[in-house]
């Protein structure tokens, strides 16, 4: 199986069950989406046959209580999932934060019983697959600006907005909305047909190309009273979410991290030009050696992350420096792969160039960069520097 | 129906193996071990069958410590049960192995003992064998297709050239060979519970080894590679070197 880099010996820290867990995802990535990752990203399209396997997998809200129908997972298990799934892709990585992390996690915490019966097996298990809709064209780093809003009827409520870049939009059986109901920002689950939904999906895009991106469109949407998430509270619910989901990024880009390095280090010590492996010049050297540093730093920071959650001693900044980190470093991790690889490294016939791509995305979606600068700045100065 | 399963753990084959500097072992300390692949396919043969035969799959395991991660793979895919063979001293010999698991499969009245066909460290191939003949039961080896009834099995071999069928009365022993099926990933929720499975431990003194590892040594390294010429002009050079020095054509 392929041995990834671990240069401070970090899987001696890992329970017999965190090994196992790390192992069936990764073997499942290299036999089943790694070999068909590359023609998905050609044409622009997310393996959606390959959900029902993550579900049945466990992969899928496996932090949840096996009464849901969960694994019951502690945050390092899931941890090292995300990082083996963005191995693969961001775009899996992505699926799998999105069903579990903003669809699976804000029906759990927010939920009716008869919500959590209804959607959250089906989820789990990749029976079905749900989205998150938050952006808007207008508010994207400000979404408390947020247009789209929720109107009381007797039968239920109306919904009216446009929710934009939506990961999962036009695959997803139910939307986990945010709108403004009375000025207060609430969740609401939209099933797909629903009258006066419509989903457009987004084309063109350079990055996530093996990722579902939608924009959703609610005009006199009526929705049922039942499907208010009825805990849902401000702005501060949607954020919660958005803390598990960034979780699963600051892990999971450490897997795009991984897979780049371990490409550079290959291709730079068979191509030889002057007559020697382009390893052998110290320039190639200062960049493998950046690399591996600044991907065991992640790592450390990933692990006592987890440790944080598990013990339920993680803030959301925690989240927020090493979402930002991570997603920082392994994106300058996946340039310089793509420079060791010289012309080969804007070739899809290596992996890098799209997990280079990729983490375009990741280091916007999620809060950009510079948010995730400013939130951190914010906590340590006690001054809010957005407005 | 009552089936065990024998399973090794060795090393992962994507592990640079280092001689030990007595060159009697290997350094076992920075390998990453794994459930033994051809074990696997029995592993998942053996699930099978107990799922279509309303069957108990228990695994056997001989060896220190370590391989309890081995076992937990094993019952992370399904199987219900599992005991740790733990014996005195380290069998080498594939003789004193089958021994020692002979002494505790008699214990259990199986019906299927499944193994696969070689461990891929060692590749001795002869633990199926062996205890065949301990046990006194039929064996079927190197197996790519098996079928289950109450009381006997028909099973697909491969031998050179082609295929052999043949068919035994249960209890027998089939290793099972690649081709024979797919094993399982090891799901989340098979994972958590094989957590709470209770592994059992038996100690069992195993008969001294027959034969002694000399010497453990690398593959000689590979001589360099020649360069005849370029372009088309070295083509006739090249056939003439591949038929008469490497003679791989002729
Ligand atoms: C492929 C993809 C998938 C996505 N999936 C989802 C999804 O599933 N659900 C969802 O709700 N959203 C999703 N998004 C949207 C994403 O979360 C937003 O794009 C992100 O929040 C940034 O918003 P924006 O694009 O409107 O950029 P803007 O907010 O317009 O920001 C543009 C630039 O200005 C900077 N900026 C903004 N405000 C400040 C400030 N105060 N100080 C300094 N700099 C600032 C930003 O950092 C950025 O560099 C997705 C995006 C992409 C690309």
């Amino acid at each position: 199986m392929y041995e990834s880099v671990d240069y401070y010996q970090l899987t001696n820290l890992l329970s017999e069950e965190e090994k196992l867990i790390q192992n069936t995802a990764r073997q499942f990535v290299e036999d089943k989406f790694i070999p068909i990752i590359t023609e998905y990203h050609r044409v622009g399209e997310f393996p959606v046959e390959i959900v029902k396997q993550l579900g049945e997998l466990g992969f899928l809200g496996s932090t949840l209580p096996e009464e849901y129908g969960g694994a019951g997972l502690n945050n390092i298990a899931y941890g090292l999932i995300m990082q083996e799934l963005e191995r693969g892709d961001s775009g899996l990585r992505s699926f799998a934060s999105v069903q579990g992390g903003l669809v699976i996690y804000p029906i759990y915490r927010f939920g009716s019983e008869e919500q959590k019966t209804k959607w959250l097996r089906s989820l789990i298990s990749g029976y079905k697959i749900g989205c998150f809709g938050l952006t808007e064209p207008d508010f994207g780093s400000n979404p408390a600006g947020m247009k789209t809003t929720a109107r009381k009827t007797s039968g239920g409520y109306r919904i009216n907005g446009t929710k934009m870049w939506i990961t999962n939009g036009s695959l997803a059986d139910v939307a986990v909305v945010w709108a403004k109901l009375d000025d207060t920002i609430r969740g609401f689950l939209v099933e797909k047909g629903t009258p006066g939904f419509q989903v457009q999906t987004i084309k063109g895009k350079f990055s996530l190309r093996a990722s579902d991106t939608a924009e959703l469109v609610f005009d006199e949407c009526e929705i049922p009273e039942e499907n208010i998430l009825p805990d849902t509270d401000g702005l501060k619910s949607p954020l919660k979410c958005l803390t598990q989901a960034r979780y699963s990024i600051a892990w999971g880009t450490v897997g795009a991290a991984m897979a780049c390095y371990d490409t550079a280090l290959k291709y730079a010590q068979s191509r030889i030009q002057f007559d020697r492996p382009i390893a052998a010049y110290q320039l190639t050297q200062e960049k493998l050696v950046y690399m591996v540093t600044e991907i065991t730093k992640a790592q450390l920071l990933n692990y006592h992350l987890a440790k944080l959650k598990d013990e339920q001693k993680m803030r959301s900044t925690h989240v927020s420096m090493a979402k930002r980190n991570n997603v920082e470093e392994s994106l300058k991790i996946a340039r310089m792969a793509r420079s060791i690889l010289g012309a080969n490294g804007i070739s899809d016939e290596y992996p890098v160039i799209r997990h280079m791509l990729n983490l375009e995305t990741v280091s916007t979606y999620e809060g950009t960069h510079e948010i995730h600068t400013l939130i951190l700045g914010e906590d340590i100065t006690g001054i809010a520097a957005y407005y | 129906m009552n089936i065990a399963v024998c399973i090794k753990q060795v090393p992962d084959t994507e592990t640079k193996v280092r001689v030990s500097g007595d060159k009697k072992w290997i350094e076992e300390g920075e390998i990453n071990f794994i459930l033994n692949p051809y074990d696997e396919l029995a592993v998942e043969e053996g699930l099978k069958i107990a799922e279509a035969h309303s069957g108990e799959v228990t695994v056997l395991s001989l060896g220190p410590d370590r391989i309890t991660s081995a076992i937990r793979s094993a019952l992370a895919m399904g199987a219900n049960k599992a005991i740790h063979i733990k014996t005195d001293k380290n069998p080498l010999d594939p003789m004193a192995t089958a021994e020692a698991l002979a002494q505790v499969l008699r214990e259990g009245n199986y019906d299927l003992i499944l193994l696969g066909k070689q461990a891929i460290d060692d590749d001795h191939q002869q633990i199926g064998p062996i205890l065949s003949e301990k046990l006194g039961i039929p064996a079927a080896n190197v197996v790519t297709k098996l079928e289950v009834s109450a009381d006997k099995i028909t099973a697909e071999r491969q031998i050179e050239g082609g295929f052999e069928k043949i068919e035994c009365a249960l209890p027998a022993i089939v290793t099972t060979q690649r081709g024979l099926n797919e094993p399982r990933y090891a799901s989340l929720k098979g994972i958590m519970a094989a957590k709470k499975i209770q592994i059992e431990e038996k100690i069992v003194t195993v008969p001294d080894d027959k034969i002694e590892i000399l010497e453990i040594n690398y593959p000689p390294e590979k001589p360099p590679g020649k360069i005849v010429g370029e372009g088309a002009d070295a083509v006739p050079e090249l056939i003439r070197l591949l038929k008469e020095e490497a003679k791989v054509i002729s």
